[in-house]
């Protein structure tokens, strides 16, 4: 799916878990996520935390979004 | 480790006043296994049925599917952790009861529970459909969560697992198979010119619901290990999950793991079968990394010349099953790994989520998504009320007529990734 | 049952007509001609099958005027109207090969008649043609026809009478790149025992999966002004309005969704939910931020981080959903959004 939305011509970063995965289906654009059923959360925080901790995540993204990329790039902290 | 694994042949399964096994057929008296249910206040209610093979019976949402088996010699007692206490299983004596099986079933605890056909086109695809099967529906009380009534139910099937077990306990058995292995120097001594081989068996663990547990143990928070290939025949590993029926290890197939035997067959004679080693398949990258690397390193210190890995389930597993086989190959450990696929409908998608080049030794128990229609039966145990939901069905799952358009997915046991079938794909 | 009427096509050399030199013959339309192999397929068939045709043609001339020769046999084969048609088997003979591929794809294709040929694996006709029409795999030279014949008429036997086809190890056909599930003789654990110890001992085995090669596409230059960028949520983790209105499907998903998230600030318990099935369902389902993270979009688009957030999200569930269909997915939504004027996507997975 990543793919097909780069191919349409859009700037995508794909936000997940397992990145070998999004590597080997050759995703450009990769941050790495939390977990599998809460990529963008952990439950183990109060919620204000949580939030906090998307917020990162997000702006990671957002961040990622806005650096050119020559084939594929995992953004880690 | 040297177990000698009793085989009672179980030819009927009958309802009666009185519970015993009188050559070879098993007389149950349901009042004998309710209060084994019940002693759990989260089950209201729970009642048996008997599916024979042949028999116009559909059985779904099938949970989980156990052998019954008692231990009457050596240390310890079935499923340790939860009819039994921890002590180290898999010497000793059991005794089995072969040809038939529990199966629990009842109202939906997920999305992904199975179907069992007695007959007609499903029937080839399960194994469970050549079992004579005690089928227990169990009823939550009201207002019980997902997670607590898929553990009551679980726990439940083994209760009774044991209870109809210990039927047999002082009964003759029919055949007798001993499984023994050797300690690592023995071993070498024994067998010097044989490959040194080990069974990595990857056991479904992406969390509530899907689970696996090991000597009572959820083995997500278990750092790979190793087992002797006979405490699993003790149940000392059994399954909780919810995974795609086709493809997850119902306690029955830990039971009776394919590739342990199969090595068995081999064992001091092209081979020297070592171990199992047993690791998980975690949500978080970093348990993919470290299990995978663990894993790796058991085979290194363990001097293999060669492994069987299975996978449980598909998707991001896919890369728990590629990352140990790339790791053990880059110790210079050769691989086999077993899994199944997502091919598509049409079968011409990419199979499986993760590749590579290591991989090349691969044997598959087929094509998960392939349709197949099923017929309408004569009977239902359990409910058709969640044959539109269970994973590899669609609303339209469910025609007029009766039958059930599905993919394999649907069916407990059909593309299994241990290797208990015959299905695979090319 | 009437007799399945079968056309047959070869080269100048297996008509007898010549070898090298004569590989330059116009095609030859031979009706009610039965010749060279065509005998032992005939012989094969017994009462079942008859050729009723035979077409020659160099191996030369086809290839040096591929597109006339094709439509000129095409229009014969139309007219002949068989059931089936037989072209080689070519063996390890390239052009021939290759002849034989492009005449029986295109007679499938173009005529939507049942095709099949034969050749040597390495014959380069095989890449070509095998994934669009069957070819049957045969030995590298004509000392194999006996066997090519037999396998060839056993396979055009079933074909033409509508019997399921096995998969391509079962059948004796090349791989078409489609899996075809089929049940093997030994269990799947025998099998990779057997496999181990032949991998151990250095003797050939043969994976019964492939591994696949992945494709891949430049990525987009990156998001210059985004303050004033419209940013899209798309997400493989079955985040639905509550109720799964589509009811998309908790694996091997057959649709996508497109939702509305205008006014929406937050997605909570009430009013989203997962339809995922591959995943502990309970952190999404009270609170779907978790997977598609609406609650703090809306926070940077008023904080002016992003010009907006797009209106619409799309979701689908990636649990045993088939590449080709999230490939589908992917392309219809890519084209929604550019449509709407998106300018970059976060796409999350779980």
């Amino acid at each position: 799916m990543v793919k097909e939305l780069e191919r349409a011509g859009l700037p995508v970063v794909h936000v997940c878990t397992v990145t070998p995965i999004s590597l080997t289906v050759v995703a450009n654009t990769i941050v790495p996520a939390i977990a599998i059923p809460h990529p963008l959360g952990n439950p183990a925080l109060d919620k204000t935390e949580e939030k906090a901790l998307r917020r990162k995540l997000v702006m990671k993204a957002l961040s990622a979004l806005q650096t050119e990329v020559d084939g594929q790039k995992v953004f880690e902290d | 480790m040297r177990l000698e694994l009793g085989k009672i042949n179980i030819t009927d399964i009958r309802f009666a006043k009185e519970s015993k096994i009188e050559q070879g057929v098993l007389y149950i008296d349901p009042d004998y296994l309710k209060p084994v249910v019940l002693e759990d206040e989260k089950i209201r209610d729970v009642v048996f049925d008997i599916a024979k093979p042949g028999e116009s019976v559909r059985i779904t949402p099938v949970k989980d599917v156990i052998e019954p088996r008692v231990k009457v010699e050596g240390r310890g007692g079935v499923f340790p952790g939860w009819t039994s206490k921890v002590d180290t299983v898999g010497s000793g004596r059991t005794l089995a009861l072969k040809g038939m099986a529990v199966v629990t079933a009842g109202k939906i605890v997920g999305f992904q529970e199975g179907i069992i056909d007695m007959t007609g086109t499903g029937a080839k695809y399960t194994p469970f459909s050549k079992t004579l099967n005690l089928c227990m529906v169990c009823e939550p009380v009201e207002g019980l969560k997902q997670h607590d009534y898929e553990a009551a139910v679980r726990k439940a099937g083994f209760r009774v697992a044991a209870k109809i077990g210990e039927l047999a306990r002082g009964l003759e058995a029919d055949e007798i198979c001993v499984y023994e292995t050797c300690g690592i120097r023995e071993g070498i001594e024994k067998y010097p010119d044989l490959p040194r081989v080990a069974y990595v068996s990857m056991l479904q663990t992406q969390g509530l619901l899907h689970d696996t547990y090991v000597y009572g143990v959820d083995a997500k928070q278990i750092i790979p290990t190793i087992l002797s290939p006979t405490e699993i025949m003790d149940g000392a590993v059994v399954s909780g999950n919810c995974v795609s029926a086709c493809d997850k290890n119902p306690t029955y197939i830990h039971q009776n793991n394919p590739v342990v035997e199969d090595l068995f067959a081999q064992h001091g004679k092209t081979l020297n079968f070592v171990c199992q080693i047993i690791t998980n398949e975690n949500v978080y990258l970093a348990d993919k990394e470290r299990s995978s690397n663990m894993t790796a390193k058991l085979c290194r210190m363990l001097d293999l010349d060669g492994v069987v890995v299975t996978q449980e389930g598909f998707g991001n597993p896919d890369t728990d099953l590629i990352m140990n086989c790339k790791k053990i190959e880059a110790e210079g450990v050769k691989t086999v790994i077993v899994t199944d696929e997502y091919a598509g409908r049409d079968g011409k998608s990419q199979s499986l989520a993760d590749a590579d080049a290591a991989a090349d030794a691969v044997v598959t128990g087929g094509n998960a998504n392939e349709v197949v229609v099923l017929p309408k039966l004569d009977k239902v145990i359990g409910t058709l009320d969640y044959v539109n939901r269970i994973a590899g069905a669609s609303e339209d799952t469910l025609r007029p007529d009766g039958t059930l358009e599905v993919e394999l997915q649907v069916i407990t046991g059909a593309t299994n990734e241990m290797g208990f079938g015959t299905l695979s794909a090319r | 049952m009437a007799k399945i009427k079968v056309v047959h096509y070869i080269n100048q050399f297996f008509a007898g007509i010549g070898g090298e030199e004569k590989a330059d013959i116009a095609a030859e339309l031979h009706k009610g001609e039965v010749i060279g192999p065509g005998m032992a397929f005939n012989t094969g068939f017994g009462e079942e099958a008859e050729i009723i045709a035979t077409i020659v043609c160099g191996d030369s001339y086809f290839n040096e005027n591929i597109d006339a020769v094709k439509a000129e046999i095409l229009g014969w084969v139309r007219e002949l109207a068989p059931d089936l048609f037989i072209a080689g088997p070519a063996f390890n003979a390239g052009r021939y090969g290759v002849a034989c591929g492009t005449i029986a794809a295109a007679v499938k294709e173009e005529l939507g008649i049942k095709s099949i040929t034969g050749m040597y694996v390495e014959n380069p006709g095989a890449d070509m043609y095998k994934d669009k029409v069957y070819i049957l795999e045969t030995k590298d030279s004509a000392a194999g026809m006996r066997a090519a014949v037999k396998k060839m008429t056993a396979f055009a036997l079933k074909y033409a009478k509508d019997e399921k086809i096995g998969a391509s190890c079962e059948d004796g056909y090349m791989n078409q790149g489609v899996r075809v599930n089929f049940f093997e003789k030994e269990r799947g654990s025998k099998r990779a025992v057997d496999m181990l110890i032949a991998k151990l001992a250095g003797k050939p085995f043969t994976t019964e999966y492939p591994m696949p090669d992945f494709d891949r596409v430049e990525p987009n230059p990156a998001v210059k002004d985004m303050a004033h960028a419209t940013i899209a949520l798309v997400t493989s983790g079955g985040i639905v309005p509550k109720g799964n209105p589509d009811h998309i499907e908790s694996s091997s998903a057959s649709k996508f969704g497109e939702y509305s998230i205008e006014g929406v600030t937050d997605l909570d318990e009430s009013t989203f939910e997962t339809a995922h099935g591959g995943y502990d369902p309970v952190y999404a389902n009270l609170d779907a931020d978790r997977v598609l993270p609406v609650d703090v979009l809306r926070d940077l688009e008023k904080e002016g981080v992003i010009g907006k957030l797009h209106e619409k999200y799309y979701a689908t569930v990636g649990n045993g959903t088939a590449v080709a269909s999230a490939k589908k997915y992917g392309a219809e939504i890519g084209k929604r959004l550019v449509a709407d004027g998106v300018d970059a996507v976060i796409l999350t997975s779980t």
